[in-house]
């Protein structure tokens, strides 16, 4: 891939990414978020977070498959939007359903198996996104590729997170945990290696 | 729907009666209310905006000083899985559904079984209103003005045997019109129960209106339950069937999932759900939490029917 072209791609997911918050601000600023806000806005956050992350998660497998290169510089970028709607998940949730109650949140929350996954995984993504810089990369050496796999754990907690969070029959979490399933499945090194010797189009 | 049944002012010989002064103080009351949530939500989308247009209630607040959920939010937030999970849309979809022809099969356990038409019904039974508060299992409420009458005097007028020592409501099945029913959210049709003394109970009502109209669908048209001091999936909507019976029923929720909905459902802070804290909720129209209250604040009229029963184990 041309590097004018990827600066393209670049820019298509930066729209793509942005473009849910710029709805969910003027959804909000015109009051057309429902009777409950606070939990309309819940749950866009929350399913934005896992669509970026599982993208974030495509972009190895999608290497391995096409042999483009610079698809894993993508990497990053989806990474740090999954964990910038992640925040705005946890904010609402702390701040604009509890406001802050830090107690009353975690005497309500705090057995509830969902945010067992969920809050962890947060935590996973908080220290992906501080360590995500080139400065980090230098000073963890070797160990910062075993910390940035935590990604996955990360990715397999979300959907367990939403799998505990629906109440009745809906496709939505298992269509998540088939796709992670396949993405994991794909970073197996046989995997790799497979591809890497049998796909023909697979520039070498 | 609304055209095929006669005019409420026709069957209810005690409608909503509303002072002038009162028409302005409620007015007054959900205005200030929306102002107070303007930057949190908007104008009523579509069709419900109609439906609220003379919306009336000889209320405005409940008996422990809260305000009424405004009428627009009553009707843009519903939970009616027969139709759709999204609580905004059910409005929508639900337009056209046809509740009219609609009866209800009263039997069972009776010695006289009788299948009501809903003319019969609003007929035959004085319609009242009763402002209650519904809280949600998910851990939302509103304060909703209900029309209706008590359970008791239909069951009354079927004269449950001795035998009979619950009540088993079914939900109308109609998966040509209800598109969540085609899904199968849920085992369809929706199957709700009470215990006999539960069912009796002055505050168990079966509701055909809302704010001094006959329900909109999205609400349980055309007749519905409403225990109020139990969560609102009790609550079963649009009923064709209730039966006496001698065995506690399996609703619906129960079937589902059965470490997580129980019969009883009365709502209670100490029990907490698998999925959602129990002991705060959010009052629709609200920004802060409030203490959620043991049997949702109706615990002088409904605590006795519990003595001595282990609350955490019959939630």
């Amino acid at each position: 891939m041309e590097k004018s072209q990827f600066r393209l791609v670049l820019v298509v997911v930066h729209v793509l990414s942005l473009a849910p918050l710029a709805l969910l601000a003027l959804d909000f600023s015109l009051g057309r978020l429902g009777p409950n806000p606070i939990r309309e806005i819940q749950l866009r956050t929350g399913s934005y977070t896992l669509f970026l992350l599982v993208a974030s998660l495509a972009c190895t497998p999608l290497y391995t498959l096409t042999g483009i290169l610079r698809i894993l510089d993508l990497r990053r970028v989806l990474g740090l939007y999954a964990f910038g709607y992640a925040s705005l998940h946890f904010v609402n949730l702390a701040g604009l359903d509890y406001l802050f109650d830090f107690k009353a949140l975690w005497a309500d929350i705090a057995e509830k198996r969902y945010i067992l996954a969920g809050f962890p995984a947060f935590l996973i993504l908080l220290v992906l996104a501080i360590t995500s810089t080139a400065g980090w990369k230098r000073k963890l050496g070797k160990s910062w590729k075993r910390v940035h796999r935590l990604v996955y754990l990360a990715g397999v907690l979300a959907v367990l997170h939403y799998f505990w969070q629906v109440k009745v029959r809906v496709p939505g979490p298992v269509i998540y945990g088939v796709i992670l399933a396949a993405l994991l499945l794909l970073r197996l090194p046989a995997a790799e290696r497979l591809a890497a010797r049998r796909l023909p189009w697979r520039a070498s | 729907m609304a055209d095929e049944i006669p005019t409420r002012s026709e069957i209810t010989p005690e409608p909503i009666y509303l002072s002038r002064r009162g028409f302005i103080a409620a007015g007054g009351a959900i205005l200030a209310g929306a102002a107070i949530t303007a930057a949190c939500r908007g104008a009523a989308p579509g069709s419900s905006s109609g439906f609220c247009a003379d919306a009336k209630s000889a209320a405005s607040k409940d008996e422990l000083g809260a305000n009424l959920t405004s009428c627009d939010d009553v009707v843009n937030y519903n939970n009616f899985y027969e139709f759709s999970l999204d609580k905004g849309g059910i409005g929508e979809l639900a337009k056209g559904f046809p509740t009219s022809p609609w009866t209800v099969a009263v039997g069972g356990l009776v010695a006289k079984p009788a299948t009501l038409s809903i003319e019969d019904i609003l007929t035959k039974y004085p319609q009242e209103e009763r402002v209650y508060r519904l809280r949600c299992v998910e851990a939302w409420s509103m304060v909703i003005p209900w029309i209706g009458f008590p359970l008791a005097s239909i069951l009354n007028q079927a004269q449950p045997l001795a035998a009979a020592k619950y009540v088993r409501f079914e939900a109308v099945y109609d998966p040509e019109d209800m598109p969540g029913q085609r899904a199968e959210f849920l085992d369809f049709p929706y199957v709700e129960g009470l215990r006999l003394d539960e069912a009796m109970n002055n505050l168990t009502i079966l509701a055909t209106g809302l704010y001094g109209k006959p329900l909109p669908i999205q609400d349980g048209a055309p007749i519905r339950l409403v225990v109020p001091w139990k969560y609102g999936f009790k609550n079963i909507k649009s009923i064709v069937k209730i039966d006496l019976v001698e065995e506690m029923p399996e609703s619906s929720w129960m079937k589902a999932a059965p470490d997580e909905y129980g019969f009883y459902a009365n709502v209670n802070p100490d029990v907490p759900h698998p999925r959602w804290s129990q002991s705060t909720e959010r009052r629709i129209g609200e920004l802060a939490r409030r203490e959620t209250l043991l049997f949702n604040g109706y615990g002088d009229q409904v605590a006795s029917l519990y003595a001595g029963m282990d609350l955490k184990k019959y939630f």
